[in-house]
């Protein structure tokens, strides 16, 4: 009997979510998967195709590894590429015009597909991508299983020339995520981070790496506002730290009131986008502000440290409250307080004299963790703080870890590591454990990931 | 009338040719004779003369150059005190990982640096304060405020009025030894010291 308990806790465990336990277990080079819970089996299989169309290959290619990257699928080479499908389309009945009910795009979408072949080879889904009509392209997502047509997406790319190219077939690569499995993705995204005092920005699958805040200033702690339109950074005048607001679209920015006059650091908005928290050093010691960005007035003090620093505010999603980083048990631990300031609390527990310090935390887009990185062993590691339980998790052991930063689906994660021996950016799936280099160059750091971002702030940078 | 006038002119030329002959020996007659004895003494005396010319000139440049040079060498030894000022001013002070704590070894340092103060005071300076490269970064830029600020204090309690010390915070970001060791961190962890105004002649405290 007790046994039999034993066991049903056991499954019960086994069952219980697996989010988020996923562990960081060695340097690994780019797209090779690791993690002790990583099941191959477990996530769908999905295959890309396309047609023999002129300039195409580059778009496939691009949503291939978007939807590599989205870490939710197997993502299934076709032994001998192409011959396959050729071979076996000839005889197949075409299925779009029944599975969806569109016949447009019957000429290009509908060529059908050998369900059971590709089903052998462990397909559930497969992604044809072939011109349409005018210069529009279709891409149609096959339920292999069910044997039909599940979703045709038509768009009209820009040019390849074009540099909002890229932007536009990761927002297809997102659809095509939300058509499978209706999860959203996190492909039309950007990372911005810091190199050599200058503001750059990435996309998330590494390429389109382009400055976009150059001055003779050092600047530090870039940081999005939720609309995907604005960032902010911090930049060095004179032994101040002044912030800035900038447009993504214009390229324009403006100093943010009120700060400019001491050192003002880390700034983070709130979801709103209309108050900017950030760090205010002062001799007194450091402490979390706000400043309403949008009547550019009312600057307010959440925190009077006096005897010990409080900084690095970073707001919950909800607006509700600010995870930040206080010095007040001796050394930095990540606290947490109302967005007014009130009810400051310790966050993410420790063991006193035991655990090292804990800096740059980062609430997640979900509102359920805040990352944060923490000394252990006199190197830096990053760690997840479950909001509700306050259980902390160790996410990586090898290397210096630091400055973790969200995706938009709270399960990818930027950070700066020094495993492959030089200080540069990579990016973890919680959930499977998979890491990949984001950026491979040394002295890029302080990320901080986008949120999904909308056509007008993507398409002119 | 017309005759009148001309016994008038010739009466006057008459008069001027009359007078002419008898004065000329009289004016040359003194130089035309030569003497020897007094030839030699004006000789003397124009030679005397323009030796004392010269030597109250050459008076004169000495007395200047010597009034340039003590000028310089004046200057010369206040830019030497002033340099000499100004490099114990900078003397750097450091700090142990992640602390903010004058060191007792650092305690002369700064003591030096009130007595500075002290002497000078038009003196105004500016503290920065660093960290090494092995904290967070941002964390670091509050660890660095810390640093700069303890110096102050210390300043400040030994007299020193504090509106006339600044302080700023560097973080990590500005290292003096990029090294990745403990011998490069030990020097990074910092307060820098520099003059904002009062700083062209100092004297020695």
């Amino acid at each position: 009997m007790t046994r039999a308990l034993a066991l049903a806790a056991l499954s019960l465990a086994v069952v219980a979510p697996v989010r988020l336990t996923a562990q960081d277990t060695s340097a690994v080079d780019r797209g090779v998967r690791i993690g002790i819970l990583y099941r191959p089996g477990v996530r769908p299989g999905i295959v890309v195709l396309t047609g023999r169309a002129p300039g195409l290959d580059s778009l496939r290619t691009i949503m291939a590894r978007d939807i590599d990257y989205s870490d939710r699928f197997e993502l299934i080479t076709l032994p001998g590429s192409d011959s396959i499908r050729l071979a076996a389309a000839p005889g197949a009945r075409p299925a779009a015009g029944t599975g969806t009910g569109k016949t447009g795009g019957g000429a290009t979408s509908a060529a059908g597909l050998n369900y059971p072949l590709y089903q052998a080879l462990g397909a559930d889904f497969a992604v044809a991508v072939a011109p349409a009509a005018g210069d529009s392209i279709v891409v149609t997502v096959h339920d292999v299983a069910g044997g039909a047509v599940r979703r045709e997406l038509r768009s009209r790319l820009p040019p390849l020339t074009d540099p909002g190219f890229r932007m536009a077939v990761h927002r297809l690569s997102d659809r095509v995520l939300e058509g499978t499995l209706g999860a959203p993705g996190i492909a039309a995204t950007r990372v911005l981070f810091v190199m050599d005092g200058k503001v750059y920005v990435i996309d998330q699958d590494g390429a389109d790496r382009r400055l976009v805040s150059s001055t003779d200033h050092g600047a530090m702690s870039p940081a999005w506002a939720q609309d995907g339109r604005r960032f902010s950074y911090m930049e060095f005048w004179q032994g101040h730290g002044r912030l800035f607001v900038q447009d993504v679209a214009s390229g324009k920015r403006a100093p943010v009131p009120t700060t400019g006059q001491a050192l003002d650091f880390t700034p983070a908005f709130s979801p709103d986008g209309k108050t900017l928290a950030f760090s205010r050093a002062i001799e007194e010691g450091t402490d979390v502000y706000t400043v309403n960005i949008k009547d550019g007035c009312c600057l307010q003090r959440l925190t009077v440290g006096r005897f010990y620093d409080n900084l690095s505010p970073t707001y919950s999603p909800d607006g509700q409250r600010i995870a930040f980083v206080s010095t007040r048990p001796g050394l930095p631990q990540i606290y947490v307080m109302a967005a007014d300031g009130t009810d400051q609390q310790l966050f993410a527990p420790f063991d006193y004299g035991a655990t090292g310090s804990s800096n740059a935390p980062e609430w997640s887009p979900d509102g359920q963790a805040v990352a944060f990185h923490r000394d252990v062993a006199g190197t830096l590691q990053v760690f997840v703080l479950d909001v509700r339980t306050r259980a902390v998790r160790q996410l990586t052991s090898v290397g210096r870890n630091e400055d973790p930063t969200w995706a938009p689906d709270s399960r990818h994660m930027a950070f700066v590591s020094d495993r492959s021996g030089y200080r540069q950016l990579w990016i973890i799936d919680l959930e499977t454990g998979r890491i990949r280099p984001l950026l491979q160059q040394s002295g890029a750091r302080l990320p901080a990931w986008s949120p999904r971002l909308p056509e007008t702030a993507a398409s002119t940078p | 009338m017309k005759r009148l006038s001309l016994l008038l002119l010739g009466g006057l030329a008459m008069a001027a040719v009359a007078a002419c002959p008898g004065k000329k020996p009289e004016t040359t007659a003194a130089p035309a004779v030569p003497n020897n004895d007094s030839l030699e003494a004006e000789r003397r005396r124009i030679a005397d003369s323009t030796a004392r010319a010269e030597a109250e000139a050459r008076a004169r440049e000495e007395a200047d150059r010597r009034r340039q040079q003590a000028i310089a060498d004046s200057l010369a030894a206040l830019g030497q005190t002033t340099n000499a000022v100004k490099t114990m001013l900078a003397t750097l002070i450091h700090f142990d990982y992640d602390k903010a704590i004058i060191r007792g070894g650092d305690a002369g340092v700064l003591d030096q640096k009130v007595a500075i103060l002290q002497a000078n005071p038009a003196l105004r300076i500016r503290v920065s304060g660093h960290c090494d490269e092995r904290g967070s970064d941002e964390y670091n830029l509050a660890l660095g405020n810390r640093r700069a600020t303890a110096a102050k204090q210390y300043l400040a309690s030994h007299g020193i009025d504090a509106s006339r010390i600044e302080t700023v915070s560097y973080g990590e970001e500005r290292p003096i030894d990029p090294g990745h060791d403990e011998e490069a961190w030990a020097k990074n962890r910092r307060d820098e010291f520099e003059i904002l105004a009062g700083g062209d002649a100092l004297k020695q405290p």
